[in-house]
């Protein structure tokens, strides 16, 4: 219990977080372990998305379907400004990223709570598009574009709202003053997963919302 | 006033609610180890278990089928044994257990302590458990999955309410399936950092042991294939309960779209079950030869090769859809294509072998049996090429004695090697020879006698998955002869298990090196001290520990180096301290070792994902919340508990 009680006295910080055992072998890659994780967990996610994005460019174009078709349903103006807030995100991840870098805990605290707001925002753009389209009469189970289109963009709505949570808690630990200058990692790794959501909306809103029929 | 500096660490001062487990022995240690070796004991242990049940599983199809219109099951009772005989084959036997040895061996073949995420591995192991108790726990709750261990589409994906699959078959199947690929991808990605990070100094990628190296494609193979079948159970999923038209041909959707997703994970999925049989036996052929392996990076490469054609055979499972003529032509010249590099594997082997000083130890036999049954069944399989010949065989039992050959024949008998191969290392005492042996022999002529006349009954047209046949198709006597060598090699498995209580009682108690070992796992005492290595050794060349105890003289022969020369140089090379600068931590004898602390978090967030799962099978939101419950709080305290406790240096 000797480091925690250094802790409560305000001493340096004597814990550390990884074990020696992975801090030695990190000469292989050069890339600490967790953040080598997450990219392999990324590169698994491209395959999960590709296949439900596969799958709509499937049925798009499918004939004899009833029901509204994209360009019946689509506000491409206002997922435009969804999305740009969506992007615009990324920015604040990166800003955020740098904050802690310097050690400037404040503005970290800013741009990472920013970013979970615009994710936020996004959310509530999706939850609006998907009321807007049910009331146009568009279903899970209308027709095909319903079915592929619902699922593959709540599915990455579910990755942006996980997202988001990291982000408060994150935010959360910073306001508790225990997330430190060295443990910049810790908010790379959150950043990688962020930006990856922020790529794979824009293969989405690309392929589905902007490359016509 | 913008820049001060945080003092408090990211960790929490006090453990959330749970004290920290502290007991890295007995009972209760086993809940909470993160201990790479006690994890694979877990995975062996629970694959051997679910072994055992998918073979009475197999036995009671055999049972069904011994003569014309069997009576030992009804057809339902039929489809659910196969369906769950192939699910926990696959899953629950032959992608557990190379984990288990993948586990064990991984680290210690790169001279490592543990691997990249201890608490990660845990939570893996605990997820495949809990995921095989819950496909199992449906025969309590409304029906075992039924539809076929490729859950085909439509069949499983239109609602209950219709009635084609009575029960909740297909929901405990999908969200089965779904949990253990979780288990599976975080064990995967685990491999892949702790080989690409967690290497010994001097431990170059092209001097990894073959088992490793095959566990390494293994492994991204797993990453990259089982998001793919998640995302088609998730549409059948929703196409099941949420009448979306995935694979609703009434609604436009395409049934072709499930049976590509499903093979585009399948296929890969086969090579995920091989590839660490391949690497079992390219260990233990060189070391029962007393040769080095026969072109080492051949192997390898060829090993990476096959990872990467694996991608591009899938639709040779689908040639009788009707998918036209381009792309059977392309898919039958794929599948011809990934033939050479395994054929040039078996070539490999056969040099290994070739004019070695060969031991016929157990481990061996199987080994040797590994090659001939995965021939043939790499015969059967090149079959499948040829489009025209494929279409005929379609759907009959030749296909079963196609696939039973190279997983029966080519992944079992390599695990078993690796039993028989490393069961001294961890355990610290031998298996029985003698029992070994008639585990063997039986199991080799339970196995043909099985699955050799399928090859012809196929061929006369017996189709796969009817539950029962008429008399008079000339099917009747190779049928009881398959029966018969179905028990032959269940008698095979008792007999293992035999030997299994028998070494626990009796066995010889072994030495750090029986076999004469190549790879460093040999150079530790058997069984190895939690911390595995005292030195992190300095590897030195391809095959580091044989070339520790054996030097050339002038005419290219053999000489064993001076005893303990091995040992000394090895501490010399560490004192000279190196890039690995652990030198600080290693004192005598692993005092001083900082080894990662056990935790409960990995149970707890493992125990919530079932609840989702029964949420998802019986549509129940309320399930979710526990569910959540459990994983929120498990993984927030996961985040904020250190690795290792700073004072619980050993």
């Amino acid at each position: 219990m000797a480091a925690v009680e250094q802790v409560e006295q305000g001493a340096p910080p004597a814990v550390p977080t990884e074990p020696a055992h992975t801090d030695a072998q990190a000469t292989h890659s050069g890339v600490i372990s967790p953040k080598l994780g997450m990219w392999l967990f990324l590169s698994s996610d491209c395959l999960f998305f590709g296949a439900f994005i596969a799958t709509f460019l499937l049925y798009r174009d499918r004939p004899g379907q009833k029901g509204p078709t994209p360009a019946d349903v689509f506000d491409i103006p206002f997922t435009s400004v969804t999305s740009f807030i969506l992007l615009m995100s990324s920015l604040t991840m990166v800003l955020a990223l740098a904050a802690i870098q310097r050690g400037d805990h404040r503005r970290f605290r800013t741009w990472i709570m920013a970013t979970a707001l615009f994710g936020a925002t996004f959310i509530g753009g999706q939850i609006f598009e998907f009321t807007q389209f049910t009331r146009e009469g568009l279903n899970l189970d209308t027709n095909l574009f319903g079915s592929s289109f619902f699922v593959l963009t709540g599915l990455h709505g579910a990755h942006v709202t996980v997202g988001i949570i990291w982000l408060l808690s994150l935010w959360g630990l910073s306001m508790q003053g225990r997330i430190g200058q060295h443990q910049s990692e810790a908010i790379e790794i959150a950043g990688l997963y962020w930006h990856f959501v922020d790529v794979v909306w824009i293969v989405i809103f690309t392929v589905i919302y902007l490359i016509p029929k | 006033m913008s820049t001060f500096t945080e003092t408090r660490p990211l960790v929490l001062p006090r453990p959330l609610v749970l004290r920290r487990p502290k007991s890295t022995t007995g009972f209760w240690s086993w809940f909470t180890t993160v201990d790479h070796k006690k994890i694979a004991i877990l995975y062996g242990a629970t694959a051997l278990v679910f072994f055992v049940v998918g073979g009475i599983e197999a036995l009671l199809i055999r049972l069904q089928l011994a003569g014309p219109n069997g009576t030992v099951l009804t057809a339902s009772q039929y489809n659910t044994m196969f369906t769950m005989h192939g699910t926990t084959m696959v899953f629950l036997l032959g992608m557990p257990l190379a984990v288990a040895f993948g586990n064990y061996f991984i680290p210690l073949q790169i001279g490592a302590r543990d691997v990249a995420f201890p608490r990660l591995n845990m939570l893996g192991y605990w997820i495949v458990l809990f995921g095989g108790l819950f496909i199992y726990s449906g025969f309590l709750f409304g029906g075992a999955p039924n539809g076929g261990w490729f859950g085909y589409a439509p069949l499983t994906s239109t609602p209950m309410s219709v009635g084609v699959l009575p029960g909740h078959g297909p929901d405990f199947w999908l969200a089965g399936i779904v949990l253990l690929g979780i288990g599976s991808t975080s064990s995967a990605i685990n491999f892949i950092v702790t080989i690409i990070n967690m290497r010994a100094p001097g431990m170059t990628l092209m001097r990894m042991p073959v088992f490793t190296w095959m566990m390494f494609v293994v492994a991204f193979l797993t990453v990259f294939a089982m998001p793919i079948i998640t995302a088609a159970m998730i549409m059948v999923f929703f196409d099941r309960n949420f009448d979306t038209l995935f694979f609703n041909a009434a609604g436009g959707g395409d049934p072709l779209l499930y049976q590509h997703l499903f093979w585009l994970f399948g296929h890969p999925e086969v090579y995920i079950l091989i590839l660490p049989g391949m690497g079992i036996v390219s260990e233990v052929l060189p070391v029962f030869s007393r040769k080095p392996l026969f072109g080492y990076s051949v192997v390898v490469f060829s090993g990476i090769a096959i990872g990467f054609l694996g991608w591009g055979v899938w639709a040779h499972h689908m040639f009788a859809t009707g998918l036209g003529p381009v792309a059977i032509s392309a898919f039958g010249l794929s599948t011809m294509l990934i033939a050479v590099p395994t054929g040039v594997k078996i070539f490999n082997w056969l040099g290994t072998v070739y004019g070695g000083a060969v031991r016929l130890t157990t481990s061996m036999l199987f080994a040797l049996g590994f090659i001939a049954m995965f021939t043939l069944g790499g015969l059967s399989g090149v079959l499948h090429s040829i489009v025209v010949a494929d279409t005929q065989q379609t759907d009959t039992y030749f296909v079963v004695a196609h696939f039973h050959y190279v997983l029966f024949g080519g992944l079992v008998f390599g695990l078993f090697s690796g039993f028989y191969y490393w069961w001294p290392k961890i355990f610290g005492r031998m298996l029985n020879e003698r029992i070994g042996k008639w585990n063997f022999w039986l199991m080799l002529i339970g196995f043909n006698l099985t699955f050799f006349p399928m090859h012809i009954v196929g061929l006369v047209g017996m189709p796969r998955r009817t539950y029962t046949y008429e008399p008079g198709y000339g099917w009747d006597t190779l049928n009881f002869i398959e029966t018969i060598g179905a028990f032959v090699i269940a008698l095979s498995v008792f007999i293992f298990l035999v030997n299994i209580i028998y070494s626990t009682r009796r066995g010889a108690i072994a030495p750090s090196d029986p076999w004469d070992g190549r790879s460093l796992e040999w150079s530790i005492p058997s069984p190895p001290p939690e911390y595995n290595f005292a030195e992190i050794p300095h590897v030195e060349a391809r095959d580091d520990w044989w070339h520790r105890k054996y030097t050339e003289d002038a005419d290219g022969k053999l000489v064993r180096l001076p005893a303990g020369g091995a040992v000394e140089e090895a501490e010399a090379s560490v004192d000279t301290g190196g890039p690995d600068g652990n030198g600080a931590h290693d004192g005598h004898g692993g005092h001083g070792i900082h080894m990662p602390s056990p935790s409960f978090y990995p149970l707890i967030v493992a125990a919530g994902l079932p609840f989702l799962g029964y949420a998802a099978v019986f549509l129940n939101p309320w399930l979710v919340i526990p569910g959540l419950f459990l994983i929120t709080f498990g993984a927030y305290a996961w985040a904020l508990e250190p690795s290792a406790e700073p004072e619980a240096a050993h």
